[in-house]
């Protein structure tokens, strides 16, 4: 595309535009994002402004309350571990696992929907069974076998829970695709001999986008939601390393004589999801694309 | 993780008896390839049933494996276990001694299947009246608390919600009992069905509210309103059919998901459902449990699938069943 005669960049196209203005005046959704924001931020930069380590004990200071007058500012765990760094820590890789399973669903998703629709037919037909297949099998039962060959490699796992966890993504982009391929501007593509791998990702892919955006920002959720429940089962990350999940799962074991190792992760954990969920509705709104 | 879409789509009318032989037929061979996947995943896993911290004297483990019959090679085995499957047997287990598959399920499934089913049915009633009347009250402050407590009923993980009423009912209060279970007794059930029901309850009172806003937004509704109707009607009798076909196609995952039992509510709680079979069973390599465990989930979820289609026709008269 050429640029204006002015110089500035190219106008963003109409729907984006409505749908970031939409998206700004939702307080909402402005909320979730600066809440989001300052979690990123405060898990990359947190530990460092803190003294302690995450592995390191303090024998002076076992299942300390917190408070600002010492280094422990949100208190320490059972084995005296700084609960400050250990839940930012956590919050850092809770927030990584989800991000980088919902890219690879994302990915895979987005492909194989794009073909079982653009493809129709019989292709279409047999790869929307694989799927019925898939989805026929409980998820857990992948992912212990899973971690049976994986082992302790925690993002190899969750790259592979994404890789499995993609059904209902390449579920919404092929409907999407079924609706878009007897478009105009498709059949226009095809008259001037585009090929079918060029139409797919310029033109078909491009026009999917909205739906799979909001239903990325509530997967995120669900992953981190899903490592929580396999960390309860020891299958998740492993120690000395912390989640939010393994955090909530060592704190319900103390939540009588040590609330604040159950609250303090609970909170984070319960700020993450509401914000996602939150943004994700907004970007609903925003986008009109209706339930999901 | 995933919702199922309606697979009935517009087109020419069926007779039900012959819609229905279709999907029955339709669905063995999708769960036989569910089995065959299941069947050889598993084997494929390292490690097997008889594996212990202390290595057994390996006669011990030669005769266990002809006692199991995994000396034979595997699709021999494979095909031994279709046969006994056609059977309706689910074979031994190999860690429960002296149990059958068959027994174990037929003992722990009423007891999850119940606790489930009730808990769906609350989170269903519960559910589409939130949302309904988040919805009639869009954007006011009855809508945005219905959409953060729902987030955080989603959010909460169950081995933390179950606890903490524990500790506030059972163990503050003394109200309710933490953990045991007496078919007979009612007080047994309100912790562990609680639980179990907050996160669908959740999940279908956000799906009713956003359909539900969609429906009263549209032009028949509004005829309805300009006709003088009372609200009353307007959503019992016009509303709320279309709003609730995404919650019927929520149905199928989250019956199937909660009627075959939730492994932190039983063992928390001590109830003798089937909820840790498929986690322990797939840990220990206990092939005929995990088996058995896989085929119940998913002749659930298939026919829990067929009967939403069933349901979301009659919802919406404009959906032919097809096949």
């Amino acid at each position: 595309m050429n640029p204006p005669p002015d110089g500035r960049a190219p106008r963003a196209s109409g729907v984006w535009r409505d749908a970031l203005r939409r998206l700004g005046r939702s307080r909402a959704a402005l909320g979730a994002a600066s809440a989001l924001a300052f979690l990123v931020v405060l898990a990359i930069l947190g530990p460092h402004l803190n003294p302690n380590r995450y592995d390191a004990i303090d024998w002076s200071c076992i299942a300390m309350p917190p408070g600002l007058e010492h280094a422990h500012w949100w208190g320490t765990d059972a084995l005296g571990r700084d609960l400050f760094v250990r839940t930012l820590l956590g919050t850092r890789i809770s927030l990584a696992v989800g991000l980088l399973a919902t890219l690879v669903s994302l990915l895979v998703g987005i492909v194989y929907g794009a073909v079982a629709g653009y493809a129709g037919g019989s292709v279409d037909h047999l790869m929307m069974r694989v799927i019925e297949i898939l989805a026929g099998l409980p998820l857990i039962f992948f992912v212990i076998l899973l971690t049976v060959v994986f082992g302790r490699s925690e993002y190899l796992l969750f790259a592979a829970i994404g890789a499995i966890g993609w059904l209902t993504m390449a579920r919404i982009v092929r409907g999407q695709t079924l609706a878009i391929r007897e478009r105009e501007f498709i059949q226009a593509a095809v008259a001037t001999g585009a090929g079918p791998v060029r139409i797919l990702f310029r033109h078909v892919v491009p026009n999917v986008i909205g739906p799979v955006i909001v239903y990325a920002t509530l997967t995120v959720p669900q992953i981190i939601l899903f490592e929580s429940f396999l960390s309860f089962l020891g299958l998740g990350i492993q120690e000395p390393q912390a989640s939010l999940g393994t955090l909530i799962a060592s704190g319900a074991s103390e939540m009588e004589s040590a609330p604040w190792m159950l609250l303090i992760p609970s909170a984070v954990l319960a700020i993450l999801l509401i914000s996602f969920h939150l943004l994700g509705d907004a970007l609903r709104d925003a986008l009109d694309v209706g339930d999901l | 993780m995933s919702t199922v879409r309606p697979v009935v789509t517009l087109g020419r009318r069926m007779p039900l008896i012959r819609y229905l032989l279709f999907r029955v037929l339709g669905a063995i061979p999708t769960l036989l390839a569910i089995v065959t996947i299941s069947f050889f995943l598993i084997r494929f896993a390292p490690a097997g049933p008889f594996d212990r911290a202390r290595a057994l004297p390996a006669d011990v483990v030669a005769n266990l494996d002809a006692a199991y019959g995994l000396d034979r090679p595997l699709w021999q085995q494979y095909t031994s276990y279709l046969r006994d499957l056609a059977h309706g047997d689910f074979g031994p287990s190999f860690r429960y001694k002296d149990f059958s598959v068959t027994e174990l399920i037929r003992e722990g499934f009423p007891v999850s299947a119940t606790l489930g089913a009730i808990a769906i049915a609350i989170a269903l009633v519960g559910g589409v009246g939130v949302g309904v009347v988040a919805a009639l009250n869009h954007g006011r402050f009855v809508d945005h608390a219905t959409i953060g407590l729902s987030v955080v009923a989603i959010a909460v993980p169950s081995f933390v919600l179950l606890p903490a009423l524990g500790l506030l009912f059972g163990i503050e209060l003394h109200w309710l009992p933490v953990a045991g279970w007496d078919p007979t007794s009612i007080r047994d059930y309100v912790l562990p069905v609680t639980t179990l029901c907050l996160p669908p309850l959740a999940y279908i009172a956000r799906l009713t509210r956003a359909s539900m806003i969609e429906v009263m937004r549209s032009a028949y509704v509004r005829t309805a309103f300009a006709k003088g109707l009372p609200l009353r009607t307007i959503v019992l009798k016009h509303a709320l059919r279309p709003a609730l076909i995404p919650v019927a196609s929520y149905l199928a995952p989250a019956v199937a998901m909660t009627m075959t039992g939730s492994l932190v509510v039983e063992t928390i709680a001590g109830l003798p459902g089937i909820g840790r079979y498929l986690v322990q069973g797939a840990l220990n390599r206990d092939y005929t449990l995990v088996l058995g465990m896989v085929i119940v989930y998913s002749t659930l979820l298939i026919a829990m699938g067929l009967v939403v289609d069933l349901l979301i026709a009659a919802l919406d008269p404009r959906i032919r069943l097809e096949a």
